[in-house]
């Protein structure tokens, strides 16, 4: 790890094809910054990306990276992780991505509490399949698919993710960059599965959560005296849907990251030639 | 050749079943005799009926056949579902005190022995021995010397105590005495030792044995029969090498997670059953397409759907060659025997890791929950090579960077094999994805990469087509103008069904082909031959569909697909009157 990395160190060469004024710029430059702010550097670091305009991020950064199949980034990234304890690993998708074709990983990625940054980037719609609903899209937002509006309570992510044992739970706004930069910061040192909903509007699709609305609306936690150690004021903070929250909204100081509690600390890409030494054993086993 | 023995023990779940029949099959295999066993689960009447069946010999067993000598029945139903293969001095061992089985009647010609198990195990110290005393009333039976039971007890018991241990020593020669006591007829069996020395284990321990073997680091399952004793070893082993097991929440899960470990530079594998396979086969062409190599073991059962979970079969073989969207190459291994379950899993490792590409490696579940006796040097440690392919270091990733200095994972090599760069190789940053890309991972349509990436993909299988190591095995008589072929399992039977024919006159020739994709040309062995067979365990014959394909031939095919595996006395007379009358399928 070298002191003079840069962010930009963390760009492609390729030139980002979401459409200008996509809040998933803004959500890519605060994951770069925020990981060479916490002393990384792409020859260390593994972003695994989902499928979606959220999804093409790991194509934009400059690191090892694996593009899988949609909504599967998380158990991806669990391999990494437990195969790589040395490396630091993000995680980055769309809502549709994570809540809904991803929805069964999420739950257990949380609960696993395995040690990787998890970015989504929540634009309330699909956008890659040109607007269609999301698991967070409101009830009755209307779209090509949901002429009136999918009629269905969105997904609340952050009461998912408390409810399966979340260590570690914020939310950012992609256009206010400090503070996007700082949350994902926190994340990344999270010691344990760091969870962040980025508020990455989508310009073409939704106008309905847009720059805007998310502008006007959001209360920042780090103003209003809340405690994200305290589990209840969490619970509180999550279940109040009058209101949309920035900040880091539960942490658990004691979090221990899932390969430190089944004592994974080796890098496993170190394979000697020939068998192990004492496995002889594995067929005396079987006298 | 020596006469064999047969012996089951059967009763309702719950029973203990599992652990009569291997304590008695580790006592005979400790005792230098070869032991072949095989399980009934749930058969003809729902239920929870179940049997565990030992058939042992001092020469070589290789296959179950239509005949039990003794059967140790705890309960009534036992007897019914084993009619067929009881004979005329077979002998029943039961507890006519059990209420379920005061009014059971001992078919005629048949040896009862009416063994008080409960009473007695109560005496020794706790009525849950019973299926001991039982086995010391078999030791009588066959005249199998009861200290050899021993050893078998302490390996059972020995983690909970001497008193367990002694009291079960106690039961069974409690079971022992009481049959010389009240019966004194001759039995007609007597079961030597010899000096041999066994291990005993089935195709599913045998693969995760060859994975530890073979370096593997991580391991991400989700249960399902008959796979999950690949999993069950693993876990607590793989830990003990440096490793990781994870059970994971589904099999989608389960191989993006192997699929990412690969990715981080280890050795990685997941093992599944027909639905598991289905879910997997989404990922499944991202893990080629990104060229990562994946072991991905199939322990077939009887499907399609939820099928017959506790059934044999060999249905998924179109689904493995075929399976997914696109095209992709992958690698189909196939053991034919439990032994070479090992020695497969090692060679799947090191062609997944030297071709990078997904390697499947199947197991047929007859196979999986058969164990078998081996000599120890069966699998020779120091035999156990590990070829991690084509890695760069530090050092040598230069030599792969990209006139704009980016790493090319994916580089157009006349082999078709690029190099690897693991996470935390200096320079060697790089993405995959299941898009198609250029050299250096990156995202293109461009028609002209595109072709010359599909290429590549396909040229490894070309290089790998060279190694000699894909021929079939071969047995039975060479000059024969019979030939049969099979796949997976029935090796075993189809070895000792030609004894049988040959005992008839009728001389084989046998190839039995371990490797399905790429695969031996098998053209002139066909042409060669007046007559081929080939034998499979499904109704379409899909294998042998392949090898018409292969040579431009008809062959004859001997089908089943009823659930239970070949028997070598069922497979002689199919092959026998296959070659008088031609086709038919068995059912
Ligand atoms: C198995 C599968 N089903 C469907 C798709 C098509 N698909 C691509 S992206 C997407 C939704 C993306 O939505 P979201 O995760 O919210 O990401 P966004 O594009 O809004 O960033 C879908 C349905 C796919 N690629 N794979
Ligand atoms: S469609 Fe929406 S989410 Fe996709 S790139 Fe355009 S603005 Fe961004």
């Amino acid at each position: 790890m070298s002191s003079d990395v840069r962010f930009t160190d963390f760009k492609s060469d390729k030139q980002p094809t979401w459409c200008p004024g996509c809040g998933d710029f803004g959500t890519m430059n605060g994951m770069m910054k925020a990981l060479a702010e916490t002393g990384n550097d792409p020859d260390n670091t593994f972003v695994v990306a989902g499928i979606g305009c959220s999804g093409k991020i790991g194509t934009y950064m400059h690191s090892y990276a694996l593009h899988g199949v949609h909504g599967r980034a998380l158990p991806v990234g669990t391999g990494v992780k437990m195969a790589r304890p040395d490396i630091e690993v993000m995680v980055a998708g769309g809502d549709g991505d994570g809540y809904s074709i991803g929805a069964g990983h999420f739950v257990h990625a949380v609960r696993r509490n395995v040690d990787m940054t998890y970015v989504v980037m929540d634009n309330r719609i699909y956008g890659l399949t040109k607007g269609q609903a999301s698991p967070t899209s409101r009830e009755d937002f209307e779209t090509a698919t949901t002429p009136e509006g999918p009629k269905q309570p969105p997904v609340n992510p952050h009461a998912l993710a408390l409810a399966s044992g979340a260590t570690f739970i914020a939310q950012s706004f992609s256009s206010d960059a400090l503070r996007h930069q700082e949350i994902i910061q926190e994340a990344v040192e999270h010691d344990g599965f760091g969870f962040v909903n980025v508020y990455s509007p989508c310009v073409t699709f939704n106008d309905v959560d847009t720059y805007d609305y998310f502008r006007d609306s959001l209360v920042d936690l780090a103003e209003e005296d809340h405690d994200p150690s305290d589990y209840d004021a969490a619970k509180d903070v999550i279940l109040d849907s009058d209101k949309e929250y920035q900040g880091v909204i539960y942490r658990d100081e004691e979090s221990v990251p899932y390969h430190e509690q089944h004592g994974v600390d080796e890098d496993m890409s170190d394979i000697p030639d020939g068998a192990p030494e004492n496995a002889t054993d594995l067929v005396r086993e079987f006298y | 050749m020596a006469a064999d023995f047969n012996w089951a023990v059967g009763g309702e779940a719950g029973d203990g079943i599992d652990s009569t029949g291997k304590i008695f099959a580790q006592a005979l295999s400790r005792s230098g005799r070869h032991v072949f066993t095989s399980k009934d689960f749930a058969s003809r009447i729902r239920g929870g009926y179940t049997a565990y069946k030992v058939r042992t010999s001092v020469d070589k067993v290789q296959s179950v056949v239509d005949r039990l000598d003794v059967l140790i029945a705890l309960t009534p139903r036992t007897i019914e579902e084993n009619l067929e293969e009881l004979h005329e001095g077979s002998v029943i061992i039961y507890d006519g005190e059990r209420t379920t089985m005061q009014n059971v009647e001992i078919p005629e010609g048949m040896i009862g022995i009416d063994v008080p198990l409960k009473r007695l195990a109560e005496e020794a110290g706790g009525a849950i021995m019973r299926n001991v005393v039982a086995l010391g009333a078999a030791c009588e039976v066959a005249e199998f010397p009861i200290e050899n039971l021993d050893s078998a007890l302490e390996k059972r018991f020995g983690d909970k105590g001497q008193k367990l241990v002694d009291n079960n020593k106690e039961a069974a020669r409690a079971g022992r005495s009481y049959v010389a006591e009240e019966y004194d007829a001759e039995f007609e069996y007597d079961l030597e030792t010899t000096d041999e020395d066994y291990v005993l284990l089935n195709g599913d321990e045998a693969i995760g044995m060859g994975a530890i073997a073979a370096g593997c680091r991580f391991y991400s399952g989700y249960p399902i029969t008959p796979a999950t004793d690949v999993m069950t070893y693993l876990t607590g082993r793989l830990e003990r090498y440096g490793g990781h097991v994870v059970q994971a929440e589904d099999e989608l899960s389960a191989i993006n997670m192997a699929l990412g470990a690969a990715r981080g530079g280890a050795r990685a594998m997941t093992a599944t059953s027909g639905p598991g396979i289905d879910l997997m086969t989404e990922t499944f062409g991202l893990v080629a397409t990104s060229e990562t190599p994946l072991v991905i073991c199939n322990v077939m059962r009887s499907g399609p759907s939820t099928g017959m979970p506790t059934k044999q079969e060999q249905g998924d073989l179109n689904h493995m060659l075929y399976g997914g969207h696109g095209e992709v190459p992958r690698f189909v291994l196939a053991p034919t025997t439990v032994d070479e379950c090992f020695w497969k899993t090692v060679e799947a490792f090191n062609l997944a890791e030297k071709y990078q590409l997904p390697v499947y490696l199947t197991a047929d579940l007859s196979m999986a929950v058969t164990e078998q006796t081996f000599s120890p040097d069966t699998f020779d440690m120091d035999a156990v090579e590990v070829d991690r392919g084509f890695v760069v270091d530090d050092a040598s990733v230069d030599e792969h960077l990209s006139e704009s200095g980016g790493f090319k994972p994916h580089e157009l090599t006349e082999d078709g094999i690029s190099p690897r760069a693991f996470p935390g190789t200096v320079d060697g940053a790089h993405m995959s994805t299941g898009l198609e890309h250029d050299e250096q991972g990156r995202r293109t349509e461009d028609t002209e990469m595109r072709v010359e990436q599909v290429d590549k993909r396909n040229r490894k299988v070309e290089t790998a087509t060279d190694r000699e190591e894909w021929s079939p095995r071969e047995f039975g008589d060479e000059d024969a103008e019979n030939l049969v072929i099979t796949w997976g399992s029935n090796e075993g039977a189809l070895a000792e069904a030609l004894d049988l024919l040959e005992e008839d006159g009728i001389g084989i020739r046998v190839l039995s082909v371990p490797y399905v994709f790429p695969r031996p040309d098998l053209s002139d062995a066909i042409e060669a031959a007046e007559e081929t067979i080939v034998v499979e365990c499904n109704e379409t014959g899909q294998f042998a569909n392949l090898i018409e394909r292969d040579a431009l031939v008809r062959v004859d095919r001997i089908n089943k697909y009823d659930g239970v595996r070949f028997k070598a006395d069922e497979l002689a007379r199919e092959i026998k009157a296959t070659l008088e009358t031609g086709t038919e399928a068995t059912q």
